[in-house]
């Protein structure tokens, strides 16, 4: 692999540019692999790196419908938190940020990931309730989170609308400053090119149609363009598709496949350093080093499969950052998009086997899986080498829908991802 | 105040739209320029020779006036005269001029024309390739963030207004059986087939008056000059009942089900502040049955070096600038074009009475037609040649030129010198597609016009003329007519015969297929050739890209950021596709096809929200008694959209006194709470009690009529999730009240029940929250107070607690419910809405004496703490089932058919020993009152990660009891009474408690039968 530093950028200025390599190969599969990731996004491409540089088992392949990094990874607003509620939850996603601070220099690729922290904003007395218990649980899990109220939120974001005038004012808000942003598509590219130099084959514009099981064990994916290829374990990790996925195993996945939109206004001039999210006026907002302010809210209400919304839903959002910033009027809206979110009923993800052997399933991450997804990685890959779940992913297992452990986020601290 | 690039006399266009009788004074960075009614500001700045207007984002390269409509990507300018009217990133050639219109570039430092990140574009430029940001600033990692404070200082375009916008905006819902998409000659030919037909007809286009692109031609049509028919059709439209014409107003969303939003700028092309009345833009909301995409084209640019100094344009566009505009943007032109259209630039700026240096034309040949108007005219023709790079800084100096081999990919001689000031370079066009991709169409690459266009998955959407690849007028015409009618026709009207003028038909020969011009260096040694201006795209960083390995269209433009700016690639897209593809060995569709995503030009937020925005972002409701509580100086709280009076302090009372206040008055006298915020749910039917049966987790079967019964509803994975007293009026009927903030969700939970799951029930659901007016008297005295108003017999032996009795209450009827939430003896008086005022100070006069005490929801809260009751949605958070409340009592295993939630009842987790149960805390010291929200631990001297057993659901401070009361879910607390648990705090002290019960005052329920 081509190292990149500041030193070699000059270096090949004085070349032109001429001489860059590829960042990863273009490989025509083998016949068969230790482990065969369907699904080339951020998670499927970190399992892949993690896979091959923690655990040492390289004879891996990512298999990839589109281009790497083209589904959700390349549609969420890229915001990374951890202060989740529940233990479970918590252990997880600060798992995952612990690599996010340090990503960019293990991978050797700068994902620019930007701890300029993250707001999540009470407007009720009961928002400040469960503010409250989200902070003290975090801090006594050894998460950072402070408690704001909203003189305290002024001062972090000067230009919002504080007041008391508005709707819903802003009463207060958690604060956990190690939270952020990070570049989406430089996280899936610097996963794939590690990978790729680890000795993983990156698989593109080939689609997963099937499954070979034999006795209850799966043996191997079928593919569109190459035909079977073995497999001593799979992992699917394919977000939106997880539920088209598992009927082709047979299996049924307590998920909901919902379209989830975003939008960014025109590129503006600096005017929001952090990242302001509310639960309850139920948008969320912050602006990319582009300039572009990032912008989302929740899911459509109904199923489906097309990366497109309804524009009610693209309405309510727009109108909750205004409630949130009416200086922002006469912004305007250059673009929006939807990606395909699988939810669970509990709003939590599924790292789990499944009842056919050899088979793993990450998904149900729902509107919040770009900022685990380094740790979604890590456990998933821990998982898949030695054949036992990590302890991290336990708890995510699909049994909890059987046994009623349910790590429900929804109602305790239900924040908009 | 000169305008030196105006035509004047003989040589000015006979189609002008602007009106020289009216001069406007407008500014452009701080100096005052003169236009004309009707001049953008693009044409205005042109006028008058204004080069420079903005600074490119990555290299700070001086960037000019490019094209004339939405796909200029260079002049995006910051408009606006007060702080409140900014308007960031306004393209100067959408935006026409009013008096005193102020405007700024986006860029630049000191000064737009002396720019210091031009010499740090120049210098260090070349350290910048695509996705150089990648590649460095990683070590040392803290410093990353100091880093990127300096990316961000680079960020952006315009800035966001820092004050309040004082405009409004409205949304409108409008139904059309045909939405042409379009005014220019397609678009009013298909208007007028489909309205004469009588279908309902919507004509909407960006531009501020229609005829598009015959606006920027000298076609005659019916032989005479084109503004005649344009005239003639839209009087025919405008006059026609059946149709509805929008000028300003860009069709910027398809939606599925054929609904489409248009942008509509009503006083923003006119006015800084929309005039005292009127709104600055509206959004329409259109449902249309068909639409007609008649969005013309956009033309392509060639990509050659320094294609970017100022005085590089679109043909069209210098057209557009003379026929439309009266202005000629130099006073050299040389043409470089790979099509016959083109040279129509070439004799337009000729008829100017300006120089034309030459065409050079990458073809050996050109057609017929435009080779003679070119010989006429005495104008050069240089065939198989190209221009393979401009010179100059802030303005063209001269260009060379070089012989193309017959592939277009080489260079096959040696180069001469051009001296002009304006280059006008024409590729071809690529049809607006955008509109016909945003609900999923992939457009299809025809290879015989070197574009995309609209695929026809949509089979009630049709698009013709340019935007369909059709680019002779005659035949645009022609097409655009048999649109208009199959589209009234597949709405039911009868389209018997079309009709549509008729235009010269010319010899065209074929256009060469060519997007980027050959250097005599490797691209990557070449001078920078742009392809995506805005966002500083060269064909290097393109090629570059490929060669790293970014294969994919999507990934080239996501490395590189092609299309990303706020033109959306329109003049880039297919060029970066045309050099990607070319890197790659493949053809252009190999590579792939173009997503246009909404909007097809941006749209302002205050457009999309409507009057949705401040006090209308979501409705306030206020209860009949709302004036009242207002009056009487209460202090409000925000549940669900209800505003309901959270206290009532006197004076300069504190929250903290005036809730003891209300406590002790309603725990010794009389208290009163304004409760019609309850949802009410009226539910008749005969099998409204099996109903009742299925959805709360208890039993209703034999529940007596003028009875009431408090009842807990779980979702189906058992936990609580709202609660209420539901009573019985009479054996079929009932009536079920729930929490304020879950009303409607528990509504939509029944009806999703019955409609989905038990549509055999007969039973039928009435919200009646607003009809009924619910007031909650409390108190020893409450018995007292209601005697004197009432006929109903109070008598506590025969109207007990939990029944329901129907009778007069100060002189209206009335139903009155003994239930309590304080603990106290209380009753409900529920009356007609409209009553309520009246009643409600009939209580108070006849109360007075009593000393009645109005109280709000703090104190409500209060009081039902004291009594361990609880609330939903504060003490419960989805993850606790009725035997974690210790409320197994209101749970019948035994009902014959099952209840929602009943089976997750019996789950392993659900059954498991040690979970979270709700108790009662009592802090060690009677005067802490532990915040809500603290996290309870056994062992307070634990490192951290603490193990955490539960939190503080509610806690206060009970003035009647003279110490601090807290409810907490702990896990396996029922079984813990007595033993002491820690709240460690953020401030580092910690709060000590014991476990107890939760009902704290009163525990044998004596005050409910005080006589």
């Amino acid at each position: 692999m081509q190292h990149y530093s500041g030193f070699g950028l000059l270096k090949h200025a004085m070349s032109h540019h001429e001489n860059w390599q590829r960042v990863w190969r273009n490989p025509t599969p083998k016949k068969s692999y230790d482990v065969v990731i369907v699904g080339g996004g951020g998670h499927g491409l970190a399992t892949a790196y993690y896979l091959a540089k923690e655990f040492g088992i390289t004879n891996v392949a990512v298999i990839e419908k589109g281009y790497l990094g083209g589904g959700n990874t390349a549609r969420n607003t890229t915001i990374v938190r951890s202060n989740y509620l529940w233990d479970e939850s918590a252990f997880l996603y600060e798992h995952a940020m612990k690599l996010w601070e340090g990503l960019s220099q293990d991978l050797n690729y700068n994902v620019m990931f930007s701890q300029r922290g993250v707001l999540n904003l009470g407007h009720t007395l009961q928002d400040m309730r469960d503010i409250s218990r989200r902070v003290n649980a975090n801090r006594l899990n050894g998460i950072d989170g402070e408690m704001l109220d909203a003189q305290q939120v002024k001062e972090i974001v000067p230009d919002m609308d504080c007041s008391a005038n508005r709707r819903y004012p802003v009463m207060g808000a958690s604060w956990q400053p190690r939270g952020g942003v990070a570049r989406h598509d430089a996280v899936a590219w610097g996963f794939a090119r590690g990978a790729d130099a680890l000795g993983v084959d990156l698989i593109q514009q080939c689609a997963v149609e099937g499954f070979e099981i034999e006795d209850g064990t799966v043996t191997g994916v079928k593919t569109t363009q190459y035909g079977t290829i073995k497999a001593g374990k799979v992992g699917c990790v394919v977000a939106g598709n997880s539920g088209v996925l598992a009927d082709m195993a047979g299996l049924r996945l307590p998920l909901e496949s919902h379209p989830l939109q975003a939008l960014v206004s025109e590129p503006i001039k600096p005017i929001l350093d952090t990242v302001v999210m509310s639960n309850h006026v139920h948008g969320y907002v912050s602006q990319s080093d582009k300039g572009d302010l990032v912008i989302g809210a929740g899911i459509d209400g109904y199923n489906g499969y097309g990366q497109r919304g309804s524009y009610p839903t693209i309405e309510h959002t727009v109108s909750a950052i205004l409630e949130l910033f009416p200086i922002f009027s006469r912004v305007r809206m250059n673009r929006q998009w939807g990606g395909i979110v699988d939810t669970t009923p509990d709003a939590c993800p599924l790292i789990s086997k499944t009842e056919i052997e050899n088979l793993y399933f990450n998904c149900g991450w729902g509107t919040g899986g770009f900022k685990a997804t380094p740790g979604s990685g890590h456990v998933f890959a821990a998982s898949l080498a030695k054949g036992e779940m990590h302890e991290l992913a336990k708890p995510f297992s699909i049994d909890r829908f059987n046994t009623g452990a349910l790590i429900d986020e929804h109602g305790a601290a239900g924040v908009a991802h | 105040m000169s305008q030196p690039n105006r035509i004047q006399g003989n040589n000015a266009s006979a189609q002008s739209r602007v009106d020289v009788s009216k001069p406007i004074t407008f500014s452009f960075n701080n100096k005052p320029y003169t236009g004309y009614a009707g001049d953008t500001i693009a044409s205005a700045l042109l006028a008058n020779d204004v080069d420079v207007v903005g600074r490119s984002f990555k290299y700070g390269r001086p960037r000019g006036i490019v094209a004339a409509g939405a796909e200029e990507p260079n002049a995006i300018l910051q408009l606006g005269k007060t702080e409140a009217t900014q308007v960031p990133n306004i393209r100067a050639t959408q935006q026409l001029i009013y008096e005193g219109l102020e405007c700024h570039s986006t860029n630049g430092w000191p000064s737009t024309e002396r720019d210091v990140m031009g010499v740090v574009g120049k210098l260090f430029g070349r350290f910048m390739p695509p996705g150089f940001y990648y590649k460095t600033f990683m070590a040392p990692s803290k410093l990353w963030m100091t880093y990127e404070k300096m990316i961000r200082k680079g960020a952006g375009l315009g800035r966001s207004p820092k004050a309040v916008d004082p405009d409004t905006y409205e949304t409108i819902n409008q139904h059309a059986d045909v939405l042409v998409v379009g005014g220019g000659p397609a678009g009013i030919t298909a208007a007028l087939n489909a309205a004469r037909t009588g279908a309902r007809v919507i004509l909407a286009d960006e531009q501020n008056e229609f005829g598009g692109n015959l606006l920027s031609q000298t076609d005659l049509l019916d032989g005479a000059p084109a503004q005649d028919w344009i005239d003639n059709s839209i009087d025919e439209l405008a006059t026609a009942d059946n149709v509805t014409l929008l000028i300003n107003a860009t069709v910027n969303g398809y939606h599925d089900h054929n609904f489409l939003t248009i942008h509509e700028r009503c006083t923003d092309q006119s006015f800084d502040l929309a005039p005292e009345g009127e709104i600055r833009q509206r959004m329409h909301r259109v449902r249309a049955k068909q639409v007609i995409l008649a969005t013309g084209a956009h033309e392509r640019p060639l990509v050659f070096g320094n294609n970017d100094i100022p005085g590089c344009m679109l043909a069209s566009a210098v057209s557009t600038y003379i026929n439309r505009y009266n202005v000629v943007p130099g006073k050299k032109l040389l043409l470089m074009t790979s099509n016959d259209n083109a040279y129509n630039t070439a004799f337009d700026w000729h008829n100017s009475g300006r120089l034309v240096r030459a065409i050079i034309d990458t073809r050996p040949a050109a057609g017929k037609t435009v080779v003679k108007k070119a010989t006429d005219a005495g104008i050069e023709i240089i065939y198989s040649s190209a221009i393979v790079q401009a010179q100059g800084n802030t303005c063209i100096s001269n260009a060379m030129v070089a012989p193309l081999d017959e592939t277009g990919e080489k260079l096959s001689g040696s180069v001469k010198q051009y001296d002009c000031d304006t280059i006008a370079t024409s590729s071809g066009w690529n049809p607006a597609v955008h509109l016909s991709c945003h609900t999923g169409g992939r457009p299809t690459w025809r290879e015989d016009i070197q574009g995309f266009v609209p695929d026809n998955f949509n089979k009630n959407m049709i698009a013709t003329g340019a935007g369909n690849g059709l680019y002779p007028l005659t035949e645009i015409l022609q097409d655009a007519a048999s649109a208009g009618a199959f589209a009234a026709n597949a709405c039911g009207f009868n389209a018997t015969k079309t009709s549509y003028a008729k235009a010269a038909v010319e010899d065209v020969a074929p256009s060469m297929p060519i997007f980027h011009i050959p250097h005599f260096k490797p691209t990557s040694r070449a001078p920078k050739q742009f392809v995506d201006f805005q966002l500083d795209v060269t064909a290097a960083g393109i090629e570059l890209a490929v060669q790293e390995g970014f294969e994919s269209i999507e990934h080239v433009k996501r490395y590189t950021a092609l299309g990303f700016g706020t033109d959306q690639g329109k003049l880039s897209n297919i060029n970066g596709m045309a050099i990607a593809a070319k890197k790659l060995g493949k053809t252009i569709p190999e590579t792939g096809t173009t997503v246009f995503r909404p909007n097809y030009t941006p749209v302002t937020f205050g457009a999309i929200s409507g009057r949705n925005v401040n006090e209308f972002f979501d409705i306030e409701r206020y209860s009949a008694l709302h004036t009242w509580h207002v009056e009487n100086g209460a202090e409000f709280e925000d549940v669900g959209q209800w505003k309901r009076p959270w206290y009532f302090p006197k004076g300069e009372e504190s929250m903290h006194e005036a809730v003891n206040r209300e406590c002790l008055a309603t725990r010794n006298g009389v208290g009163i709470i304004d409760a019609s915020t309850l949802g009410k749910i009226d539910i008749q039917g005969p099998d409204a009690r099996e109903f009742l049966n299925r959805v709360y987790t208890n039993a209703w079967s034999k529940l007596p009529v003028g009875r009431c019964r408090y009842g807990l509803m779980c979702g189906e994975d058992g936990m609580v999730f709202d609660d209420g007293v539901t009573s019985c009026i009479s054996d079929n009927h009932f009536i079920m009240t729930t929490t304020s903030g879950g009303a409607a969700h528990v509504f939509n939970w029944l009806e999703i029940w019955h409609q989905t799951e038990w549509p055999e029930l007969e039973v039928y659901f009435n919200s009646v929250t607003d009809q009924w007016a619910t007031l909650s008297i409390s108190g020893p005295k409450a018995r007292l107070l209601l005697g004197e108003l009432t006929d109903i017999d109070l008598n506590p032996d025969t109207f007990k607690f939990m029944d329901l009795r129907e009778g007069v209450v100060a002189g209206v009827p009335a139903r009155v419910f003994r239930i309590s939430f304080t603990g106290e003896q209380s009753y409900e008086i529920n009356v007609q809405a409209n009553y309520a005022l009246a009643v409600w100070e009939k209580l108070f006069e006849h109360g007075a004496k009593y000393d009645i005490t109005p109280y709000g929801t703090e104190t409500m809260h209060v009081l039902r703490a004291e009594k361990g009751f609880i609330i939903v949605g504060q003490d419960t958070d989805g993850s606790m089932t009725p035997y974690d409340l210790d409320m197994g009592w209101a749970v019948s295993p035994a009902k014959e058919f099952s209840f929602l939630g009943k089976r997750s009842l019996a789950r392993e987790d659900t059954v498991k020993e040690n979970r979270k149960q709700l108790v009662g805390l009592k802090t060690t010291d009677a005067k802490t009152v532990a915040p809500e929200g603290s996290q309870i631990v056994l062992d307070p001297n634990q490192k951290i990660p603490m193990t955490m057993v539960g939190h503080v659901t509610s806690s206060y401070y009970s003035a009647v009891l003279e110490r601090s009361i807290a409810m907490a879910v702990i896990k396996g607390g029922l079984d813990k009474m007595g033993d002491k648990v820690y709240m460690p705090q953020a401030d580092g002290t910690t709060i000590e408690a014991e476990i107890c019960s939760p009902v704290f005052y009163d525990p044998k329920g004596e005050r409910q039968n005080v006589k």
